[in-house]
């Protein structure tokens, strides 16, 4: 017992084994997950193409890639774009309305919740290709269904809504969680809290102000942070328009694709790929900051002495 | 004054938590709605607020018929049992809060908030938040975000129960004062018939959606109406035994005792007293309940002894000096007594 070891090593496997336990994860991860991100790091400052003399004999043209991307108007459009995705979808639909249905379902049980969560769920657990598909038809110009539903023929929503129409397929993808990560949240939100702002003559929206949303606060962070990434980087649009038409639909994710696949440039596609990933470390980033403060400031505040 | 009328409330699933409750409650009275679990009192209590809606019935306060109103317009304040501070404000803003929704001016709330929590001894915590309070503290923030908002009437569930045994005595003597200081209607639940006692001035005893018993804390522990409050009034329970009258007499556990007017042979019958109400005697008497001591629980400057007999068990309250032994053999002799038909109370 009086080993020096014991306070750290609570299995007691010792320095050996542990590693030993550890390493295949690690293999793993390296093999998979870091090697091909360094991998992307090198390809991006190379002219590597998928063809040609470039893919035989790449040459290293340093920043060159980042510089064009930068100054190319399709790559800031499509930035562009996937902010609106981002804020449209996920932001404003998914968020917005997966709280809208878990607030509105909060009070109810039995049939109604069972079928709507039912449902929303059901749009979540499909294959996101088997949903492109299925919203494929749904929007199609010739044999849609929603033309068919709208009786208006030929009206061609991929085409002259391409942005709207991708939106509100990710909405309609996508809602079930931030539904049941709010229904979940709203479980911690106590009645008698509630309860006391109705007394008080508090209006629905004063309630959510004053007394759920203070209370979910870290849920909402984590909610909206989890569903930016995702989005940010959702390729399943490609189903629907392919980038198109004109780029008018061509997000980030998209865009790497044309670029590093169709157009052949992996070199510039891994420049593109690798700024995404910036990106996203700056949303993670902001999101801790904005936990970490909260959580220091209720220390701060709990650290007080307790009269 | 709150009155209620014909007041019932069926919940999904056919239970009847309310089952046609009519009461008056007189301006400035303290109430108390007593009752074991699921008994409907915190349903009553919430239907008076409005969080719950009545099935059929009315409710006015000062004769205004607020039935169809929404809580926020009832104006009644009410305490929870848990309190329900916001815990992302402090003392203040949790007091100036019903202030802040009537949109009553930022410097008028905020005097009346600190108004409010010196007269109730928080003036030293009014930038602290919830969690950094204690738990007396908590209830009295709770408290004065009641008061200030000057309601019609107090609403109190459970007010007591999650304070720790101590502070619940101080607690239960500082309401008291403070309810008869600002003479505001109160009713409050309790399961508690000792909390019920001490505070009300009159109490209502329920059991599956009626009230069993209205009446000042005297009445309902001199004088229950049923078996069933004269079980659950009392800190320690009253001995119910079987009885049966014969010949102008009552036969009850192995005693001879007189019987009350107006019975007639054969009645089921049982006789009730309090063990405060029971002398111990050694030495044998026909018109007592005979039993060998099988347990003594010290109550501090009393002990109750438990006289068995035969697999019945009599119980009686002795001053401390006075007990017997385990094992011995004694007579309980009833001072005060009540005797029940079919449950129901006979009059004297």
């Amino acid at each position: 017992m009086a080993r020096p070891m014991s306070a750290v090593d609570a299995a007691g496997l010792g320095r050996g084994r542990a590693v030993g336990f550890v390493l295949p994860a690690l293999v793993l991860i390296g093999v998979f997950l870091v090697f091909p991100a360094l991998w992307t790091i090198y390809l991006g400052l190379t002219d590597y193409r998928l063809t040609g003399l470039a893919a035989a004999n790449p040459q290293v043209v340093g920043l060159d890639n980042y510089t064009d991307a930068l100054r190319d108007p399709r790559f800031l459009g499509s930035l562009w774009l996937t902010v609106g995705y981002v804020g449209g979808s996920a932001v404003l639909g998914q968020a917005v309305l997966g709280f809208a249905l878990a607030w509105v379902l909060r009070t109810r049980t039995g049939r109604l919740r069972r079928l709507v969560e039912g449902v929303v769920l059901l749009s979540w657990i499909l294959p996101s290709t088997v949903v492109g598909f299925l919203w494929f038809a749904l929007l199609d110009r010739d044999d849609g269904t929603l033309n068919a539903l709208l009786n208006t023929p030929g009206f061609a929503w991929l085409l002259d809504h391409p942005l709207l129409s991708i939106i509100v397929f990710n909405v309609w993808r996508g809602t079930a969680f931030s539904m049941m990560l709010y229904s979940a949240a709203l479980e911690n939100v106590p009645p008698s809290h509630l309860e006391t702002a109705r007394l008080a003559g508090a209006s629905v929206f004063q309630q959510l102000r004053d007394v759920v949303l203070p209370l979910i606060r870290r849920h909402v962070l984590t909610n909206l942070l989890l569903i930016s990434l995702w989005t940010f980087n959702d390729f399943t649009p490609f189903v629907l328009t392919g980038g198109g038409p004109e780029g008018r639909s061509e997000i980030l994710p998209i865009y790497v694709y044309n670029v590093a696949l169709r157009g052949g440039e992996l070199g510039a596609g891994a420049a593109v790929s690798f700024l995404i990933l910036l990106i996203n470390l700056a949303f993670a980033l902001v999101y801790l900051r904005l936990l970490r403060d909260r959580r220091r400031r209720e220390a701060a505040l709990t650290g007080g002495p307790p009269a | 004054m709150i009155s209620l009328h014909g007041l019932t409330k069926v919940f999904p699933g056919g239970v009847r938590a309310l089952d046609g409750i009519d009461l008056t409650i007189g301006d400035g009275e303290f109430f108390a709605l007593l009752g074991p679990s699921g008994c409907g009192k915190t349903t009553l209590l919430r239907t008076i607020a409005g969080l719950e809606t009545a099935g059929s019935g009315t409710i006015s306060i000062n004769q205004r018929d607020v039935t169809c109103l929404p809580p926020g317009r009832r104006n009644v304040a009410m305490v929870f049992q848990d309190y329900a501070l916001f815990p992302h404000m402090d003392v203040t803003e949790n007091i100036a809060y019903p202030l802040r929704i009537r949109k009553v001016p930022r410097a008028e709330r905020l005097a009346k908030a600190a108004d409010v929590a010196r007269r109730l001894s928080l003036s030293e915590l009014l930038r602290r938040r919830p969690a950094q309070l204690s738990g007396g503290q908590q209830q009295r923030v709770a408290l004065a975000r009641a008061i200030a908002c000057h309601p019609t009437a107090f609403l109190f569930d459970e007010p007591l129960s999650n304070l720790d045994a101590r502070l619940r005595l101080e607690a239960r003597t500082f309401l008291k004062r403070l309810q008869r200081e600002l003479a505001v209607t109160t009713v409050f639940v309790t399961h508690d018939q000792a909390e019920a006692l001490a505070l009300a001035d009159r109490i209502a005893v329920m059991s599956r959606g009626r009230m069993i018993q209205v009446g000042t804390p005297a009445e309902v522990f001199q004088r229950p109406a049923t078996t069933f409050v004269a079980s659950f009034i009392g800190s320690t329970p009253m001995n119910l035994l079987p009885a049966r009258a014969a010949g102008g007499s009552l036969y009850a556990a192995g005693a001879v005792l007189p019987a009350p007017a107006g019975l007639t042979d054969g009645d089921d019958l049982v006789y009730g007293v309090r063990p405060e109400y029971m002398d111990l005697s050694p030495t044998e008497r026909p018109d007592a309940f005979p039993g060998t001591v099988s347990v003594l629980e010290n109550l501090g400057t009393s002990t109750l002894v438990t006289l068995e007999e035969g697999g019945t068990f009599v119980q009686a309250v002795v001053d401390e000096g006075d007990e017997p032994r385990l094992g011995d053999h004694a007579w309980a002799v009833p001072r005060r007594a009540l005797v029940y038909r079919d449950g129901e109370l006979l009059a004297p």
